[in-house]
């Protein structure tokens, strides 16, 4: 934390209402993880991470390559993904274990995926991505940023007692938080802090030990849930004190034109046209150093084709499998559906050049799904897949399998890379220490 | 400092009133031992009231809520459990700036803000002060104490100093009031209570908050402060005279707007969807009017005639409009009586008419469907746990669907057909045989509720029974309903824990029963079941059980 005190006292020795161009002393805020990089040209930028959940999953047997290792063959449903498949791994035969408790489904398993537990009351885990956004985020504009493909209003990503980082489902929206006034284009010849941000910021200062009053007389559980609120208010201090430092340059940072509103909803139509904005929206945001750690939760329950009765979620339970084919058509379309649409998500990051790569490969993205088969609910053998280089943190192109093992290996192992120090993740059955070292560069 | 002369805004009012407190008053030292307390953070709809009382409904919120949790059916008791985010927190900080620089903007200053600075570019702290003392007054529900009032003072100082401008200042102290969990947390503080050695009682000003936001759905409003201030209000007759003021005001409607929209789970209508072929009639709006119109038809019977609670699962009188009454096949013309441009027209079906109650109404029956088509099973489901508070089981997660798989498509039966092998399988019939039954007698409203005789070219068969008694379609499905014990149980379980903002059934069970019998006596009358909650002891006293939860962990 002594990097932040030296920019205050900075920042507090220059802040009288007098225009100020500053030029900070080099900060370590422009390090990733391990310190060894710098954010600027012509150096490898800071390493970032996504979590994808969608549910339904994809079919058993259409999917699985049957070689372990490198050069494998993709099944018919991941082939949407080969142009990818050298920064792609897949993750097989692993399970989601519930030690009893009763299954929710499409939600219980997708807590096991992103909290490595099944949450009781109050004592509910961080999701993975807020423990990778308290070790990496701390020092952008935003420590996450959380968007939903339809309106569904759901969130995966979840701090610590339960609270819920809410989804950004509008792509316009999204753009007025991260583009609109508040940005400091990296890039701009001078920088001038803005002088109602310099008050605002003095303002809460001001007010910081009033609003602590509150704690003195509560009990300890609504004091847990007061933190909660008061690390909330200490982001908004950060975002204010980042807005008033001359961000470093990003080569590749521009800033995307306004987006137009698009339609949030469930049809088919709606889905991929979000799903375009926010991927093209999200990879300008990481050019632009604004977020180091995004999360998009594809709500495909109710995916519909407009004038179908049935949507994705009543079909995997309603159609029979046709003897022919082995799977039921119908779900199939819209399983090559969602794929697709993650493809096309990661094109958009791919499509982003940054010097002589893009966003992609300074990327970890985490496909993970909430059940084996949908159409039983079964909790065996999830597809799971990491899409993009990770910095060169991760050995790529390889197909992994730890059969019987809970899916928490691949959490864990994403959180290694990102550098958490940790050396377990995950409760009861879902605990594990064993990360997948074959894929650790 | 000149002070104005102008019309006295009740916030100039509350300025008085808060330096009469002061003065008299001597606000009892918070020690941390004497005074416990414990939260609920406020519901969208109390923050834009309390902001539109205190400014003006003129104001624009300029931002978005966090989304609530629901516990025990209710937002209101999840609210004891939920805090701010970090994106929830960047909504509330937004919202404070944009409302704090409406009200000193050149349109809403002089009517806001009860004095003029000494210079507009310089801190003005005796102005600050008495608008700051009067707006926190109504803001946080209670006097500010002079460390805080002497901080916002202190930050609107420092803020004008920066901005060059005294009203740039003291928006951006009041940004920071708006923002505060004394904003936007309500705090449940206990003292010692007298009558009762060993007991804790809410304070005044917690006392007056608590009743507020279950009559009013907002803070408390100067008189009631008044009351709190003076001590009044923990006297019964003070207590009494307060409640009968609220209970016959105009404002009562929100209270039960609020109310019913919870425990109604109105805000799924947030997130409803219809296929727009299937469903062409269907739009954002017409779901909005969808909403109002089963809010109007509760509030005409419980409010309006004060009538018995049940009738709205039997009355044939409702309010259209004219694209509602496209739905419901009935003519309604855009104008009212005397050419009034009012959308909304009382109608009355007549007894041939299929439409019944509140569970025959588009709020329910399309609220409680997948996009595409009815569910039984989702109505049946609703109907339990919304109007009974009778649980559900989830569906066990190891369901074989190849049972289905008899070769039979099932597509092209009709729900009854489809859902009779939910009924006949034992593992599946445990909970089946709670939810479908129920839902069945609906499925002559589709989903979108429209009324229709076949689904599928087969007719549709809407018979069945409840607890032992038949029906056959939703008019007798409605009288069933309407006199099953759990419809008015539910009813009283659902508002006790409201008003408590946290679950009332485990903690206060005699209270509960107390009421039961009331509401019965009184038949079933919602306004009386209101006044019953809001004059108990039961409302104003945390159990120590309820203080070591909050304590707890």
């Amino acid at each position: 934390m002594s990097n932040t005190m030296t920019r205050r006292k900075v920042l507090r020795g220059t802040m009288n209402g007098a225009a100020v161009s500053l030029s900070l002393p080099f900060l370590d805020c422009f390090l990733n993880g391990k310190g060894s990089a710098l954010a600027a040209t012509n150096a490898p930028l800071p390493v970032v991470f996504g979590s994808w959940i969608q549910n339904l999953g994809i079919n058993p047997g259409r999917w699985k390559p049957e070689t372990l290792g490198s050069n494998y063959v993709s099944g018919p449903e991941l082939q949407v993904l080969d142009p990818f498949k050298d920064r792609m791994n897949i993750y097989s035969g692993m399970n989601y274990y519930l030690d009893g408790k009763p299954l929710d489904t499409h939600d219980t398993s997708l807590e096991v995926a992103t909290m490595g537990s099944i949450p009781s009351g109050a004592d509910a885990d961080p999701t993975i991505d807020n423990i990778i956004a308290d070790v990496i985020g701390q020092r952008t504009r935003f420590r996450s940023l959380e968007v939903a493909l339809n309106d569904s209003k759901k969130s995966w990503s979840r701090r610590k007692g339960g609270a819920v980082n809410p989804v950004e489902p509008s792509p316009a929206a999204l753009y007025t938080r991260i583009f609109g006034d508040d940005f400091n284009d990296p890039n701009a010849a001078d920088f001038k802090p803005d002088p109602k941000t310099m008050a605002r910021r003095s303002v809460l200062s001001a007010l910081t030990d009033e609003r602590k009053d509150i704690m003195r007389r509560v009990g300890s559980a609504d004091r847990e849930r007061l933190d909660e609120y008061f690390t909330s208010l200490r982001q908004i201090e950060r975002q204010l004190d980042i807005e008033l430092s001359k961000p470093a340059p990003l080569d590749a940072c521009s800033v995307p034109g306004a987006v137009q509103e698009a339609t949030p909803g469930a049809s088919v139509d709606s889905l991929a046209t979000n799903n375009e904005l926010f991927g093209a929206l999200l990879a300008h945001a990481i050019a632009c150093g604004q977020t180091r750690v995004f999360n998009v939760y594809f709500d495909t329950m109710t995916a519909r084709k407009p004038g179908l009765v049935r949507d994705f979620h009543s079909l995997t339970h309603e159609e029979p499998l046709d003897p022919d084919l082995g799977y039921q058509p119908d779900t199939t379309w819209f399983v090559n559906f969602t794929m697709d649409v993650f493809a096309r998500f990661v094109k958009r990051l791919d499509d982003y050049k940054e010097g002589d790569g893009s966003v992609l490969d300074r990327t970890l993205l985490l496909w993970q799904t909430d059940h084996g088969y949908a159409r039983t609910h079964s909790l065996e053998d999830l597809p799971i897949f990491t899409l993009g280089g990770a910095g060169g943190r991760l050995k790529t192109g390889l197909h992994v399998a730890a059969v019987g093992d809970s899916t928490t290996r691949v959490g864990l192992t994403v959180q290694q890379i990102m550098g958490v120090p940790v050396n377990t993740w995950g409760r009861l059955s879902n605990e594990t220490s064993r990360p997948f070292t074959e894929v650790i560069a | 400092m000149r002070p104005k002369h102008k019309m006295l805004s009740h916030l100039k009012y509350a300025g008085v009133l808060a330096a009469a407190i002061s003065a008299v008053i001597l606000t009892p030292v918070s020690g941390a031992e004497q005074s416990r307390t414990v939260i609920n953070r406020i519901t969208e709809s109390q923050y834009a009231n309390i902001i539109a009382d205190v400014f003006g409904s003129d104001i624009d919120l300029g931002g978005r809520f966090e989304p609530g949790m629901r516990q025990d059916g209710l937002l209101a008791v999840g609210s004891s459990r939920v805090s701010v985010t970090a994106s929830g927190m960047e909504q509330y900080d937004a919202m404070a700036h944009a409302i704090a620089s409406t009200v000193v903007d050149d349109a809403h200053r002089e009517m806001l803000v009860p004095c003029t600075p000494a210079a507009a570019d310089k801190p003005d702290d005796a102005c600050a002060e008495t608008f700051f003392s009067g707006a926190g007054l109504l803001l946080y529900r209670r006097p500010l104490t002079a460390s805080q009032l002497d901080a916002y003072v202190a930050a609107a100082h420092i803020g004008t100093e920066q901005a060059g401008d005294f009203y740039e200042g003291l928006s951006l102290s009041l940004a920071g009031m708006l923002s505060s969990p004394m904003f936007l947390f309500r705090e449940q503080r206990t003292e010692p209570d007298p009558d009762r050695t060993g007991q804790l009682r809410l304070d005044a000003y917690s006392k007056a908050a608590q009743l507020s936001f279950f009559l009013w759905d907002s803070g408390p409003d100067a008189q009631l402060l008044e009351v709190a201030a003076s001590g009044a209000i923990h006297t019964d007759e003070g207590l009494k005279r307060q409640v009968d003021r609220m209970l016959a005001s105009p404002r009562l409607e929100s209270g039960l707007r609020a109310f019913f929209s919870d425990n109604f789970r109105f805000s799924e209508f947030g997130t409803l969807i219809k296929d727009t072929i299937i469903f062409p009639k269907f739009d954002p709006a017409v779901a909005e009017q969808a909403r109002e119109q089963t809010m109007r038809t509760v509030l005409d019977v419980v409010m309006k005639q004060n009538a018995d609670y049940r009738d709205i699962f039997t009355t044939k009188r409702t309010f259209l409009t004219p694209e509602l009454g496209s739905i419901y096949n009935v003519p309604v013309f855009k104008s009212g009586p005397n050419g009034s441009p009012d959308q909304w027209q009382p109608y009355e079906f007549s007894e041939e008419d299929p439409f019944t109650g509140i569970l025959t109404q588009i709020s329910f029956t399309a609220l409680h469907s997948p996009a595409g088509r009815s569910s039984p099973t989702f109505r049946g489901k609703a109907l339990r746990e919304i109007m009974m508070c009778q649980e559900v089981p989830a569906p066990p997660g190891d369901v074989d669907f190849t049972l289905f798989e008899s070769g039979k498509d099932l597509r092209n039966a009709t729900a009854r057909e489809r859902l009779a092998l939910h009924s006949a399988e034992p593992m599946c019939a445990g909970c089946h045989k709670i939810t479908d039954p129920l839902g069945l007698a609906l499925e002559n409203f589709d989903g979108l509720g429209e009324f229709r005789t076949h689904d599928n070219g087969a007719l549709i068969d809407a018979s069945g029974q409840l607890n032992g008694s038949g029906f056959d379609g939703a008019d007798d499905f409605a009288d069933v309903v309407r006199d099953d014990p759990a419809i008015t149980s539910c009813l009283v379980e659902r508002m006790s824990s409201y008003a408590v903002g946290r679950s009332a059934k485990d903690d206060k069970k005699d209270w509960i029963k107390g009421l039961n019998a009331d509401f019965a006596q009184t038949g079933f009358r919602i306004i009386g079941l209101m006044r019953a909650i809001a004059l108990s002891d039961d409302l104003y006293t945390l159990s120590n059980a309820e203080i070591s939860t909050a304590a707890a962990k």
